[in-house]
């Protein structure tokens, strides 16, 4: 296993994990960019683009794209989040060359017209399917509660409204400036040919033009907003709770997601015994979430609407206790057992390497191998789990709930 | 190159196969006890799952919270789920973890508690989880198509009845267990890095002395198909279709699923190109291959919204019935590379494979090799694929709308 890296002259950042004993090779562009860069004049147009990029280049047509994808075997798709857009594929080696090229030559898209139009109905009717399954878009409401006018509260989907208006010269310069060379990084994990990997980059992006566009980050506001939406054909009542965490730069963050796991994983946590084994709630979760400059835990739960005033309130207990009791050795433990045990797991596989390697160098420019990581989780003490709670208690959050209720008591 | 795949048959019935993966540090397990849905009494549907739900609720030396614990502590990732015709517990751990991990399972299956004290923790679980179903509307139109094509019991949906889930006793499921959970039929596929030697005995040792049961005797009745609309309060439109095919121990199977991965799988596949890219009609549109031993049929999925759901539902029949005039060679081309992809990448998963390997010897009475499973996949071309869709040209649609409005269905259906 050996790490390596490069840079272009126009700053696109190359790096990847070798692993010359691996089975297959994983490649993704992971581009600084997502719903927190946007404006309201071009809410959700990070998302779009994502899906334009598909929908043909230059050289290539919509069906020209798909084609050699699917030729090449590659298992492959992109995503778009808070603040980052990432386009990967897993590939057998000896496709590598063939994925890079392909995936290269659409991060610059032509956006044409007519698939413009068309892909736009498909993002309606991903807004729309959003907003037909659980959690009915707490999730996006609730950060848009939490964060206010602070870019993290931005929709990355955006709204029926946002994504109608959008038009394609608006999504090219947002594509000019975002897609910027200086803020792409070409990760890589598997049995990688880096010589090759950098010789194709510097072909493909390397006459990319350099823009600059920076991201300003803000501090991160602590909001504590109660909000019950009314959804009527909903059978069960759904609550995403939000409070503020470490960050993505922030070495508290490890400790964060131990505490996460032993309050509020989806098995054996002290959510887990007091709402979901008794029955009371179908699901009660507590996760760590991390972007730059802020980060926040997330609560999920859904329930029988008769019970969801008395889980919220079972939940609030449950995060009192832990701030005032802390956690006990043998939760500590146990987490640790089970968080080291998904890293080996999900680093098995080129893919997982490749969301690790992608995510520590786009987030803080570092390079993490599985034994680091499980050093650091092992490293962790009670200590650092009591730390957390003090900076960043979990009561009082923000709460959104959506379901049938007219109304929710807040605990 | 993978490594031979290793099997022992106990006295009992009980099979043991597995697939030595040494380049990995993990190793996994599938356990197929031979009890699902379909065994469920008409009046108690959802037993199997209620049943599962407490097994895990203390087993052996183990109460409740320490056998999650224990599962904890040994970094056990898994899942549990019920089939037509299993109960699966699944896991992956390190493998120097695997052998505690077994022996916990081995007392879920053949030593739990079934306590009194838990009945109604269980049931609100399976309550709750009923109810999650009916909030999604992309799976509940799947759980209704699956009823409605398949002749009862096949059909079941595995969550069960909210009424039956209401009145479940204890004795039910004491019953259940006692009658259902046995060594025969039940399989243990394991995969990634361990000693043959330790497992087989190990194995030997934790079952070997688990008295066999009767075999489950089901009988049939048949399904009502044709054309059915659920009235819900949406945006969106859910469409679901099914047509008969080939079950996976067939002769026919890999060129029906081959036929089938023309329609669906990359996004240069035909519902995809045709349904989303062409049109715009949808996000998700889908085809996959369902398999029992002995039925076989193919699900198609598209959800949109409601104004667009009469031309999403025409332009996906209109593809799924096009099937018949044939494939192409470029097409079967595409779907070779990606499952040779797919079997390439499976070396990187130890639960990927655990699961493959039981349910082949499940269907076949043998587990295929990823060298076995890619002939077969080579062989096939685009000429022997359209003889047999001439043959057997998809055609006797089960439909199955659910959301604000009924449509008309112009294809055939059933």
């Amino acid at each position: 296993m050996e790490f390596r890296k490069a840079v272009l002259d126009n700053g696109l950042e190359i790096v990847a994990e070798c692993n010359p004993q691996g089975h297959s090779a994983a490649v993704g562009f992971f581009v600084n960019t997502g719903a927190r860069d946007e404006t309201d004049e071009v809410s959700g147009v990070s998302h779009f683009l994502e899906h334009m990029a598909f929908k043909g280049t230059a050289r290539r047509t919509a069906d020209d794209v798909n084609r050699q994808f699917d030729e090449m075997g590659a298992q492959y798709n992109a995503f778009t989040s808070e603040e980052n857009t990432v386009f990967f594929a897993a590939v057998l080696p000896e496709q590598q060359h063939r994925a890079v090229e392909l995936l290269a030559d659409i991060l610059r898209p032509a956006l044409r017209k007519e698939d413009f139009d068309t892909e736009k109905q498909v993002i309606l009717e991903e807004i729309q399917m959003y907003e037909d399954q659980p959690p009915f878009g707490a999730d996006e409401k609730c950060r848009a509660a939490h964060f206010g006018p602070h870019p993290l509260g931005r929709s990355v989907l955006g709204t029926l409204e946002s994504v109608r208006g959008l038009s394609v010269e608006a999504m090219r310069g947002y594509l000019q400036r975002r897609y910027s060379p200086a803020n792409v990084v070409l990760a890589a994990a598997g049995r990688i040919d880096f010589d090759g990997l950098v010789a194709d980059a510097k072909q493909c992006c390397g006459p990319w033009n350099r823009v600059k566009d920076g991201r300003t980050v803000q501090p991160a506001p602590r909001r504590h907003v109660f909000r019950a939406i009314r959804k009527p054909a909903a059978t069960q009542q759904y609550v995403v709770q939000l409070a503020a965490g470490p960050a993505a730069a922030d070495p508290d963050r490890y400790a964060a997601k131990l505490l996460a796991t032993v309050v509020g994983d989806d098995t054996g946590s002290r959510l887990y015994w007091e709402l979901v084994d008794p029955g009371l709630a179908e699901q009660a979760t507590l996760g760590h979430n991390e972007y730059e400059g802020a980060g926040q835990f997330v609560t999920y739960l859904s329930c029988n609407p008769e019970q969801a005033a008395e889980n919220l309130k079972r939940v609030d207990a449950i995060y009192r206790r832990v701030a005032a009791e802390g956690i006990t050795a043998a939760e500590l433990t146990q987490a640790k057992n089970k968080v080291m045990s998904r890293v080996v797991l999900s680093g098995e596989r080129a893919r997982g390497r490749l969301f690790a390697v992608g995510t520590d160098w786009i987030q803080r420019r570092e390079y993490r191998s599985v034994g680091d990581d499980l050093k650091a989780v092992a490293a962790l003490t009670l200590d650092d789990v009591a730390a957390v709670l003090r900076k960043y208690p979990l009561v009082p959050c923000t709460t959104v709930t959506i379901g049938p209720l007219e109304n929710v008591n807040p605990p | 190159m993978t490594e031979p795949i290793l099997s022992h048959t106990l006295a009992n019935g009980l099979v043991l196969v597995a697939e030595p993966m040494p380049w990995l540090q993990s190793a996994a397990f599938t356990l197929l006890v031979p009890v699902g849905c379909a065994h469920d009494p008409a009046d108690r549907c959802g037993l199997s799952g209620f049943t599962c739900e407490m097994a895990l609720r203390g087993a052996g030396p183990r109460d409740s919270r320490r056998l999650i614990q224990d599962l904890d502590n040994l970094g056990v990732e898994r899942s549990d789920s019920v089939s037509e015709v299993h109960t699966r517990f699944s896991g992956a751990t390190l493998a120097a973890n695997l052998p505690q991990a077994l022996a916990i399972y081995a007392d879920v299956v053949r030593r739990p508690h079934l306590p009194l004290g838990q009945l109604e923790s269980a049931r609100q679980v399976m309550i709750q989880e009923w109810r999650a179903v009916e909030d999604e509307p992309a799976e509940k139109v799947m759980v209704e198509l699956r009823r409605r094509h398949f002749p009862d019991p096949w059909g079941r949906p595995t969550q069960g009845e909210l009424k039956a889930l209401e009145a479940i006793a204890v004795e039910d499921v004491h019953q259940h267990f006692g009658r259902r959970y046995g060594p025969s039929g039940t399989i243990l596929g394991v995969a990634g890095q361990f000693s043959w030697d330790r497992l087989k005995a190990q194995v030997e040792e934790m079952f070997g002395d688990w008295a066999a049961r009767d075999a489950a005797r089901i009988v049939e009745s048949p399904s009502p198909r044709a054309y059915a609309h659920f009235p819900f309060e949406s945006n969106q439109t859910q469409i679901g279709i099914a047509y008969a095919s080939v079950p996976y121990r067939h002769p026919d199977y890999f060129r029906a699923w081959g036929a089938v991965g023309v329609l669906s799988g990359g996004m240069s596949a035909r519902l995809f190109t045709e349904v989303r890219e062409r049109r715009g009609l949808c996000y998700s549109v889908y085809a996959t291959c369902q398999t029992l031993r002995a039925l076989g049929a193919v699900f198609c999925y598209a959800g949109t919204s409601t104004e667009r759901a009469q031309e999403t539902l025409d332009v996906t029949l209109h593809e799924v019935v096009r099937l018949k005039q044939g494939i192409e060679s470029h097409e079967l081309d595409r779907v070779k590379a990606r499952i040779k992809s797919t079997l390439v990448m499976q070396q990187e998963s130890s639960s990927g494979r655990s699961g493959s390997i039981a349910r082949d010897w499940y269907h076949l009475g043998r587990a295929r090799s990823l060298e076995e499973v890619f002939a077969l996949v080579d062989a096939l071309s685009a000429e022997s694929i359209n003889a047999y869709l001439a043959e057997h040209p998809p055609r006797d649609f089960t439909v199955v709308t659910l959301g604000p409005r009924k449509l008309k269905v112009h294809d055939g259906i059933s």
